[in-house]
């Protein structure tokens, strides 16, 4: 079955003014179109592969444009209209085990996104900073995958995009511009959620 | 294969031999004005692109190698390496009303570029869409291999310097090059 472009869970302006609409009209209905039409083209190649040397040959296509999709579907969901300029509740972490998850690890938010963004902003290339939960240490830890490869080894909590056509029109070279405002428009709602499935646990 | 390189840097290399200290790489000036690549490449992105861009790895390039000792050395490599990449860049490309784009008709390197592409055309076609085709940032090269004696197209990922051919035409594919004009 064919993979679709997910639509925004708000209108494309709604992250302004920390993420423009010019961005984001680009980075969704240009950029990760692109991966979703070229996801369907390899899947529909690899369906007609007979021999493994055809199918190896595939695989960079399936791995690059699976992980775009990927990606940037989780990219969409983990974003929200900003709580502080009264648009909805992106920034905004409520008391819960997943504050207290990221006290323990990080010692405070202020220090995660110190962490996070420093993290992120070495990544040399294009590439991708999440925070993600361990499930054998059951802890929060950063990570990044280099290009479109999807973060595997821990279950995606926050990603963000760290390509430069995800900030460039708007930030130009300033990387940690893009990377401190950014955080106005986390939607930690969703981060949460994510937390708490990947524990498993009840939301009592 | 690194003599393009090497000459590209060659008067601080020259210089860290000769004074035993902390040398520094500088900017290279372009050799045209920021405005002289338009159309095709905007002014807004020549400053950007060299003035930041560039900036930024000759300057990481400096500090981590004051700080050899303890410098992250892979700090250290993507910084020369990228600052490699730009010389070479600024330094292949020319205002269009200084030749820029214009190939000597009848030169080695059209009888090089026929021989082993077909055409010119054919050879633009096969860079473009061989640089497209990186997945991530990266760069496109004409390159000579001196083994097989012929011209091809090639890629490098990220910053990694071109090390398999010389040298001959380089294409920066990083966003940043082209994003704020091509969108």
């Amino acid at each position: 079955m064919a993979h679709t472009l997910p639509p925004l869970p708000y209108a494309y302006n709604a992250l302004e003014p920390y993420i423009s609409e010019e961005i984001m009209v680009l980075h969704h209905t240009k950029h990760h179109q692109t991966y979703v039409n070229a996801l369907n083209a390899a899947e529909a190649s690899y369906a007609k592969a007979s021999t493994p040397k055809e199918r190896i040959a595939l695989q960079a296509a399936l791995k690059f444009n699976g992980g775009g999709h990927i990606n940037h579907s989780l990219f969409w969901k983990n974003l929200a209209p900003s709580a502080a300029v009264n648009k909805g509740n992106g920034g905004v972490l409520r008391d819960g085990a997943f504050k207290q998850a990221i006290e323990e690890a990080f010692g405070s938010l202020d220090n995660l996104k110190k962490e996070f963004n420093a993290t992120t902003a070495a990544i040399q290339g294009s590439g991708w900073g999440w925070l993600g939960f361990n499930p054998s240490t059951k802890r929060l830890e950063l990570a990044t995958t280099p290009n479109q490869d999807p973060l595997l080894h821990l279950v995606p909590i926050i990603g963000v995009d760290i390509w430069e056509h995800a900030f460039y029109l708007q930030y130009k070279n300033v990387k940690p511009d893009y990377l401190n405002a950014i955080w106005n428009v986390i939607n930690f709602e969703e981060a949460e959620a994510r937390f708490n499935e990947a524990v498993g646990g009840s939301k009592l | 294969m690194l003599s393009a390189a090497r000459n590209i840097l060659k008067p601080s290399v020259a210089r860290t031999f000769a004074a035993g200290k902390a040398y520094k790489h500088t900017l290279p000036p372009l050799p045209y004005a920021y405005d002289a690549l338009e159309p095709y490449i905007a002014t807004e992105i020549m400053t950007l692109h060299h003035t930041k861009h560039h900036q930024t790895y000759v300057n990481g390039l400096n500090a981590a190698e004051e700080a050899y000792a303890s410098a992250d050395s892979t700090a250290k490599k993507i910084s020369l390496q990228s600052h490699i990449n730009h010389s070479l860049f600024w330094k292949n490309l020319a205002p269009a009303k200084e030749g820029g784009g214009k190939l000597v008709s009848g030169g080695a390197l059209e009888k090089a570029l026929v021989k082993d592409f077909g055409s010119v055309e054919e050879f633009k076609k096969t860079m473009n869409a061989k640089t497209a085709a990186i997945q991530g940032s990266g760069w496109g090269w004409l390159g000579y291999d001196p083994v097989a004696k012929k011209l091809e197209v090639v890629t490098t990922p990220n910053q990694d310097p071109l090390l398999s051919h010389v040298p001959i035409i380089g294409i920066d594919i990083w966003e940043h090059a082209f994003y704020l004009q091509a969108r």
